[in-house]
């Protein structure tokens, strides 16, 4: 009995019979079903990054200046040689169950990696949902310490915790006594007594007695950061009679602050500010020659790095009346990751890209310190604060000595003699 | 603490007590003829800071100067406002009435935010940072300049509803409304008239504020909750009331700060409005319901 041989199909290879068309299914639902969410993409395309920031309510200001950061980013990595990213933009509201949400959404909506989120509260919210669906997130700015502290695999941050900050406060207070031969004796320590200035405050209780500084707290005032009137605080200040003047603060009650100083006519030896406020662009352009001397200790860029110059350049040209702050900085370290990450992993598979973004090593960035590099918790511990002077409405680093582009001015010119 | 720092103390509160005075004098005004409260009244008062503020930045015109103008014009806003819309709720329940002006107040907050932004904006003069040494007293200039000119148009208000017929006819509206309408007052008018009045009043005290703080489209609110204690401390509907209120919330509020603690000054303004209630709910200077 001669067998039938098979008709040729009509078209190239194969013909598709009902049992290879049964097997191939069942083979394709077996695979899906043992991989269901290993979806590997090669590096075809741009990364998306999905920015969550407080974009709207009373964090706006700070959310719309981060994403400066954002804006100037793309032709700067470009020239550095990073594959492109695309930007998701997302509004936390500045709400921590906004930001949640926020981000599941966008990891729903496709993003790879999320970049976020400023404040603490609404940073440790995104973290959470990273860690829930394996994305990788990369904090720009928040400082609260716990959200390194739980163990979480997902989650990086190129940003000081706030003993950090305050531990190189200290340090770069310090190194500025050396360096002008400063001794201050006394100091009054004026905070705002919102969580963050409450939370500063009992951080430089504990810090400071770590470190041999030369002055003693004498007076501490506390006060509600939406004041309209500090003349009070600025009269009891003036009354503790010392040599310094340390601030936790924000930026209209440091304007506010200022125009009393003026006012009741006292100009402390220095003003030592570990907050936001003295250093801001609007302090800068309201209070005009009013506005210099004080010093900020604050995460900031070393203008001695390759990177800062091309930054500043890119932030000048794009918004030529805004001056590069935290906000910028450490957004664009944010992408900057992200970029170097992808570019290592070569795929935008969120375990391949975690584990490229564990492994960074970028030591040609902008922040002080030797670079970008993760600890087992996801901390960049390397990242330092730098000490900001105020000077004809610009900003000098005048510590650590590595970061320096200018020497303190110490003591402070009197307010009554600026002309 | 040497003395003079209490005595410093002491008169900055009693300076810008003033200025609240006469922020609450308007909220004050207006419910003691129209009976309607004012839940916009901080916000009506964020809007002459921003007058102030685009006067100054684009012309280069003195707040002080411009006081009376802006008035005007808040005189004209109020006067419309009353007649165009909330007339029509003067007769209807206190629920409805609050609504409105609360409508009113999210209003104005949200055109401000939609045309200036959120940041603050103030004025810069050239008497900004000066201050008077008086032997060892620093007194704050730009706030005698606006305790002072609180203390004129006080006195001007006070002068218009003693001296003059329309004033007198006003006050006739709000010791009896039956009785103004039926002598043929045109009831109508004097509200308008009135709410005008109030507006103005708050619009100058908006004018002269923002020589001391910054303007924010949000700054409202605190204002208004601030304007209610002085005048319910003072005496809901007595004009002097309201700028004794002022000035004891003021000083109040500053010698807190000073022997106790800064951030609770705020505290001991709503514990002084609680003893008010407590044991003369009528106001300080408010006549008892009968």
């Amino acid at each position: 009995m001669n067998r039938k041989s098979p008709k040729p199909s009509a078209g190239i290879g194969p013909r598709i019979t009902r049992r290879t068309f049964a097997a191939s299914a069942g083979a394709l639902a077996i695979s899906a079903g043992v991989a269901p969410f290993n979806i590997v993409r090669a590096q075809s395309g741009a990364l998306k990054v999905g920015v969550i920031l407080p974009r709207s309510g009373y964090l706006a200001g700070i959310g719309q200046d981060c994403q400066r950061g954002v804006d100037i980013a793309g032709p700067i990595l470009k020239d550095l040689g990073y594959p492109d990213l695309e930007i998701m933009n997302g509004d936390t509201e500045s709400s921590v169950d906004t930001a949640r949400s926020r981000a599941e959404k966008m990891i729903g909506d496709g993003a790879q990696v999320l970049v976020g989120a400023f404040d603490s509260g609404e940073s440790s919210a995104i973290a959470q949902v990273a860690e829930q669906k394996g994305i990788p997130f990369i904090i720009n700015i928040a400082a609260a310490p716990d959200i390194t502290e739980q163990g979480y695999k997902f989650v990086f941050r190129n940003f000081p915790t706030a003993p950090m900050i305050l531990g190189d406060a200290f340090a770069n207070q310090l190194e500025i006594f050396g360096m002008t031969g400063a001794a201050p004796k006394t100091a009054v320590f004026l905070h705002v007594n919102d969580t963050f200035g409450t939370a500063m405050a009992k951080g430089i209780g504990a810090v400071s007695a770590k470190f041999d500084l030369p002055y003693k707290i004498v007076d501490e005032i506390a006060y509600d950061p939406a004041t309209k009137d500090l003349s009070v605080e600025v009269a009891k200040a003036k009354a503790a009679n010392a040599d310094v003047l340390l601030v936790v603060s924000r930026l209209n009650d440091a304007i506010l602050m200022t125009r009393e100083l003026v006012k009741q006519r006292w100009t402390p030896q220095a003003i030592l500010s570990m907050g936001p406020g003295w250093y801001e662009d609007q302090y800068l352009k309201t209070l005009g020659k009013l506005s210099d001397d004080p010093i900020s200790f604050v995460p900031w860029y070393d203008p001695n790095k390759k990177l800062s110059p091309v930054l500043e350049a890119a932030l000048a040209k794009a918004y030529p009346e805004v001056n590069m702050n935290t906000n910028h900085i450490f957004t664009f370290e944010a992408l900057l990751v992200a970029a170097d990450s992808y570019k290592r992993a070569g795929s935008a598979d969120a375990a391949a890209l975690t584990d490229a973004i564990r492994a960074t090593n970028i030591t040609d960035n902008v922040s002080i310190g030797p670079g970008i590099m993760f600890n087992e918790k996801g901390q960049n511990a390397g990242v330092k604060d730098g000490a900001i002077q105020n000077r004809d409405g610009k900003l000098v680093t005048v510590a650590p000595k590595a970061a320096a582009n200018a020497d303190a001015v110490w003591p402070m010119t009197p307010y009554g003699e600026r002309g | 603490m040497p003395l003079e720092i209490y005595l410093n103390v002491a008169i900055s509160g009693i300076l810008t007590g003033l200025v609240y005075g006469l922020m609450a004098l308007g909220l004050s005004v207006i419910f003691g003829v129209v009976r309607v409260v004012n839940f916009a009244h901080g916000e009506m008062m964020t809007v002459a800071m921003y007058m102030a503020v685009v006067l100054f930045s684009t012309l280069g015109l003195d707040p002080l100067i411009m006081l009376v103008p802006i008035a005007a014009v808040m005189f004209a806003l109020g006067y419309i406002l009353q007649k165009g819309v909330i007339n029509a709720f003067v007769t209807r329940p206190e629920s409805t009435q609050f609504l409105l002006m609360i409508a009113i107040a999210i209003i104005l907050v949200n055109v401000l935010l939609i045309i200036f932004g959120p940041d603050a904006q103030g004025v810069q003069t050239s008497y900004s940072y000066d201050s008077y040494a008086v032997g060892p007293l620093i007194i704050d200039a730009t706030k005698a300049y606006a305790a002072v000119a609180s203390l004129v148009v006080a006195a001007v208000l006070f002068a218009f509803f003693r001296f003059t017929r329309t004033g007198t006819a006003i006050r006739g509206c709000a010791d009896n409304h039956t009785g103004a309408l039926v002598v043929g007052l045109d009831v109508s008018h004097l509200y308008a008239l009135t709410f005008g009045l109030g507006t103005a009043c708050v619009g100058a005290a908006g004018v002269m504020l923002v020589l001391l703080v910054d303007a924010t489209p949000a700054i409202g609110p605190a204002y208004t909750l601030l304007a209610f204690i002085i005048v319910i401390t003072g005496g809901l509907g007595s004009m002097a009331g309201a700028l004794l209120g002022g000035v004891l919330i003021g000083l109040t509020e500053a010698m807190a700060g000073l022997l106790f603690t800064p951030s609770a000054k705020s505290m001991f303004g709503f514990a002084i409005l609680v003893l008010v209630l407590l044991f003369r709910p009528q106001g300080i200077l408010g006549k008892a319901a009968r």
